[in-house]
């Protein structure tokens, strides 16, 4: 039961993380009916970036608290990676927005992979071991010892999320941006006859996704302690994963999808092993019980399945549901 | 200052090569009430979109207020106080009646004036300020249209441009909405209406421009158009 508890602990930590980043695609999405790829990478330069200015601080003699390191790294990373969102949409896509759907996603494809290589020139290839300014203390969340834990890191990503999830839901609910956001994505063209200037709506739209991803960069180097320049890469697909389980276009969907994805993916983490172990079997054949009392983890897949979960999950909802959970049927959007 | 608040000066406007709208020329002073009658697919909505700057002339200049704004986009205009209800109405669906109005106002700063403006469209639309928290969705066509009306209101517009107001509402609905764009005209706002109901639209203006196939056939004084026997025949449903 202990396993359960901590990968659920465990799961949801990743959620947030997923669930920030998913936050990026579906206003991206919702407001121009568009997947930007390069999102991803956008979380990746989030977590470099602070990086550097980690690296730097803690270099400077450390005469900061561990916090405010954390904290400026962070409040910097931010408004690069919303320079960044605004340049991608509008040098790369504004151009494209009349054209065949096809032309900006290849166009977000390519970026990606300029994003990669401007990463890897400056940051290089490795694996960038990521300065834990914080250390790790866990909590015991069981009475028995050996019991599951939450560390202080898994509180601050999940507390920083919520935080955020609730700052933009007010933003978007309550605010005359935010009211101004959501009639630029139901009607544009409507919009502007309202005085509304689209364009300054779908920039600003860009720039609070890549602010988002900045901290899910942060957030996600600091959790598994290293950052690389293709680590936007796998992150994005998960968290787009969990943008289209959740509905793409649908705020909330993201953050529920995010969520799931995370405690998904983290319980098959931990139970993959357990379910495909073969030794259950042992009892319908003599040969595999000998061979397990050797070795009594004969296990089909382990835990570095992991990543599988989340296409899994992506192709069964494009085939069983492809509005997603919370989004509304496809058709309804015209 | 003239007394010309909107002037169309030999406008042409194609959708790729079939030409909608072929070099009209038309004006609307300061505080009129001028409306523009025609059958379906004369141009008349295309003509109001090359005005709000939705789409680009192919020749041509639109004057508003003294100033060149051909090709000026939509929210440039409706800064200047010029406010389209577009066919259809352009109701935002999923926004509550209160977001719509606040959109409404979107091009405004004076937030407390706001507030104020918020109440007295809703003295003139009881039946939306009941409403207010519910989602424009939620409307039957009557109330959208207010709405739609009620919504331009907000922007405080010198100059309201009206596509089709009665479209698709019942007869007791159509006055409601006729009687409120005269309420409108009262107030000073200066109006182009686009109307089907070419009776309904020439007993409320000052003057009509009669549109066919992309130009102006037709114009004078409303009372006169009324008594036009070519009108009469064409759009009053009378014989000649
Ligand atoms: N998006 C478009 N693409 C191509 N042709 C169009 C487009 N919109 C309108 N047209 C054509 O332009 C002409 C004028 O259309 P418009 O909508 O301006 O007419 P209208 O006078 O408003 O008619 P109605 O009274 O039916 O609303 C029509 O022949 C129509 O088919
Ligand atoms: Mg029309």
């Amino acid at each position: 039961m202990d396993t359960f508890l901590q990968q659920l602990v465990n799961g949801v930590t990743l959620g947030s993380v997923y669930a920030i980043v998913a936050l990026g695609y579906t206003m991206v999405y919702g407001i121009i009916q568009l997947i930007n790829f390069a999102h991803g990478e956008v979380v990746m330069l989030g977590a470099m970036v602070a990086y550097s200015v980690i690296v730097a601080l803690a270099g400077a003699g450390g005469a900061l608290p561990p916090l405010a390191i954390l904290a400026i790294a962070t409040l910097t990373a931010i408004p690069v990676c919303m320079v960044v969102g605004y340049l991608l949409e509008r040098v790369a896509y504004r151009p494209l927005r009349r054209a065949p759907r096809l032309a900006p996603l290849i166009t977000a494809i390519g970026l990606s992979i300029v994003l990669q290589n401007i990463a890897l020139i400056i940051w290089t290839r490795n694996p960038l071991p990521y300065p834990q300014v914080i250390a790790t203390v866990p909590y015991r969340l069981t009475a028995t010892p050996d019991g599951a834990t939450i560390t202080n890191v898994q509180i601050g990503i999940i507390g920083l999320s919520i935080v955020m999830m609730a700052g933009l839901l007010l933003l978007v609910y309550r605010t005359r941006f935010g009211v101004a956001m959501r009639a630029v994505a139901q009607n544009p063209q409507v919009a502007g006859l309202m005085g509304i200037d689209i364009n300054r709506i779908i920039s600003a739209t860009f720039a609070l996704g890549a602010a988002l991803a900045a901290v899910a960069g942060v957030m996600d180097a600091s959790y598994y302690g290293v950052a690389h320049y293709q680590m936007g890469f796998l992150l994005g697909l998960k968290a787009f994963s969990a943008a289209v389980l959740g509905g793409i276009g649908n705020l909330a969907g993201a953050m529920l999808g995010g969520l799931l994805m995370g405690m998904i993916e983290a319980l098959g983490a931990g139970y993959v092993g357990e379910l495909t172990n073969l030794c259950h079997l042992s009892g319908w054949s003599d040969a595999l019980a000998q061979r397990c009392v050797n070795d009594p983890h004969l296990e089909l897949f382990g835990s570095n399945y992991q990543d599988v979960f989340a296409f899994v999950v992506l192709i069964l909802v494009l085939v069983f549901r492809p509005s997603g959970l919370l989004g509304e049927r496809v058709s309804d959007r015209a | 200052m003239t007394g010309i608040l909107l002037a169309l000066r030999n406008v042409a406007i194609s959708y790729g090569g079939i030409r909608a709208v072929k070099g009209i020329d038309l004006e609307v002073a300061r505080g009129e009430l001028v409306c523009l009658i025609g059958t379906n697919g004369a141009g008349k909505t295309t003509t109001l979109k090359g005005i709000c700057g939705l789409l680009p002339l192919t020749t041509g200049t639109i004057e508003y207020d003294g100033a060149d704004v051909t090709g000026r986009p939509a929210f440039e205009l409706v800064r200047k106080g010029l406010a389209l209800v577009p066919e259809g109405r352009g109701m935002f669906g999923a926004l509550t009646i209160d977001e719509n109005l606040t959109m409404g106002a979107y091009a405004r700063r004076d937030r407390p004036v706001i507030a104020q403006d918020v109440e007295r469209v809703f003295a003139l639309f009881p039946r939306l300020k009941e409403r207010r928290k519910q989602t424009a969705g939620t409307l039957s066509g009557g109330e959208q249209q207010m709405l739609a009306i009620a919504r331009a209101m907000m922007s405080r517009p010198r100059m309201l441009l009206l596509d089709e107001p009665s479209m698709g509402l019942a007869p007791l609905m159509v006055q409601k909405v006729f009687e409120t764009i005269l309420d409108v005209a009262q107030e000073g706002v200066t109006i182009l209406l686009v109307e089907q109901n070419a009776k309904l639209a020439l007993d409320v203006a000052d003057r009509g421009y009669v549109m066919e196939s992309g130009e102006v056939t037709l114009a004078g004084k409303a009372s006169s158009l009324l008594h036009d026997p070519k009108v009469r025949a064409a759009y009053l449903g009378e014989a000649a």
